[in-house]
């Protein structure tokens, strides 16, 4: 804690004596000060968008994760899906999400739907990856005796072969959990005039840097949160697991 | 009711085994004793019906069910020991008889430690929790892969002694390479080589349940004997 406190503090007076070295202008470069402002005049549309945002960015991040996880026991149980669907998986990772952003709003509307399933995409691949290759690594002498104590496919996914992957599902949701905010604000740059992406957009069109900066903050706090809570959950689930 | 293997196998075009034919007595310990890489794990595989990566040219006969114990224990490192001991009937979906594998697990020594993770076991526990596991299966045919290879000398002994009478009445085929353990266990002895399985001269009979005693005369010449087999 007393690390972090150190390191705002740094970055607080790295920022202020950069303006007064440089001489910028405050719409180039807010001041903190002018940074704190905006976000405590501004603080009740902020909440509204970052509320927003939020919703947005958890209803992604479920849907992603569940749609991610799926596919992975799906590919689990069938090599020859596998070896189907990995090389699209990875071609689909070679599409900048940043330009599916206008055709989602296109097909999708100016609502959250476009921007959740933006942070659908975002989410989706990090998590299926990461839980296949989990799936994959299962030690052989389990699975053998598993085989030879007579158990079906589907058991073995359940009672093995998914628990053995809870560390590598762990990894991916935490990793997920990261990005899918970025997923949600790509979405808002985008289009409709709700959440921070379109806050941030809306105010540095009008020159308002320091909203711009005071919305950055709150993401990115917003973010930190998010992404923490993600590990606690995780953690707590797999303990029960002894994993 | 007979178990047997007849056939040869190859890994790529190299011969990895010359052909056996293996007939299996019930109700006895048949000792596959030879060196490692002459396929002695290969044949047990194939008689469990698992996967082996060799071309295998020959037939697998036997209608037992089988329950296997290998050297790697294969605990489920979130389950605790009865958890482990039951594991079998999770995955086939049967009713989980608790109170049974609580006996099994008393019956192997570890009712103290039944709470404990795989984890916090040493390996001659985990061994035993293997063996309450096979138990708890009660298959008529149990194949050990090499179970107490990587034990330290005393506790190999122990875990003889305690396997030889827990697993007495059923068919057992233990994979091992070390001459002393065919020597203690093997009602027959089999020793495979590069030039094929040879039967080896039956040893004295034991007495059922137990393990020939580890410092008895008449071992320790059997041993010698499997080893000069084994060198020759």
């Amino acid at each position: 804690m007393k690390t972090v406190l150190a390191l705002i503090l740094t970055v607080l007076v790295l920022w202020q004596g950069m303006i007064w070295a440089l001489g910028l202008p405050p719409f180039l470069l807010p001041s903190p000060q002018s940074v704190a402002q905006a976000l405590w005049l501004n603080r009740a549309e902020i909440a509204r968008h970052a509320g927003y945002t939020l919703t947005e960015v958890v209803l992604g991040f479920v849907i992603g994760s569940a749609l991610g996880a799926a596919l992975a026991v799906a590919m689990g149980f069938s090599a020859r899906l596998t070896s189907l669907l990995r090389p699209l998986l990875t071609f689909s990772q070679t599409i900048p999400v940043f330009a599916l952003a206008p055709i989602l709003t296109l097909w999708l509307g100016f609502d959250m739907a476009p921007k959740i399933a933006m942070t659908v995409l975002i989410v989706f691949f990090p998590v299926c990856s990461a839980f296949l290759d989990g799936l994959g690594r299962t030690p052989q002498a389990a699975l053998d005796l598993a085989q030879v104590m007579g158990a079906s496919r589907g058991r073995i996914m359940r009672h093995l072969r998914i628990p053995a992957a809870l560390p590598q599902l762990a990894t991916g949701l935490r990793l997920a959990a990261v990005y899918a905010p970025i997923g949600a604000v790509i979405g808002e740059w985008v289009g409709g005039a709700r959440g921070l992406g379109a806050l941030m957009i809306h105010a540095n069109g009008r020159m308002k840097t320091d909203l711009v900066f005071a919305a950055l903050l709150v993401l990115s706090v917003l973010t930190v949160i998010f992404a923490r809570s993600v590990a606690l959950a995780v953690a707590r689930i797999w303990r029960r697991y002894g994993v | 009711m007979t178990v047997s293997l007849r056939g040869q196998a190859w890994v790529g075009d190299a011969v990895l085994f010359a052909p056996v034919d293996l007939v299996l007595e019930t109700g006895g310990w048949t000792c596959l004793l030879g060196p490692s890489g002459v396929g002695k794990s290969t044949i047990l595989r194939l008689i469990a019906g698992l996967e082996t990566g060799v071309r295998f040219q020959g037939q697998v006969s036997h209608d037992l069910p089988v329950a296997l114990m290998a050297q790697d224990a294969g605990l489920i490192p979130w389950l605790d020991v009865p958890g482990n001991v039951t594991l079998g009937a999770r995955l086939r979906g049967d009713a989980v008889d608790l109170d049974r594998a609580r006996d099994l697990i008393a019956l192997v020594g570890l009712a103290d430690r039944a709470d404990s993770l795989p984890a916090n076991l040493s390996g001659g526990q985990r061994q035993r929790v293997a063996l309450a596991r096979t138990l708890f299966e009660d298959r008529p045919l149990v194949l050990l892969d090499e179970p107490f290879s990587a034990l330290d000398a005393r506790t190999r002994a122990q875990m003889q002694d305690l396997a030889a009478r827990l697993l007495a009445g059923r068919t057992v085929l233990l994979v091992t390479h070390d001459p002393p353990e065919a020597a203690r266990l093997g009602d027959r002895i089999l020793l495979l080589r590069e030039t094929g399985l040879t039967e080896w001269n039956a040893p004295a009979a034991r007495i059922p349940g137990t393990a020939r005693p580890y410092d008895a005369p008449e071992v320790l010449a059997l041993q010698a004997e499997l080893m000069r087999g084994m060198m020759a």
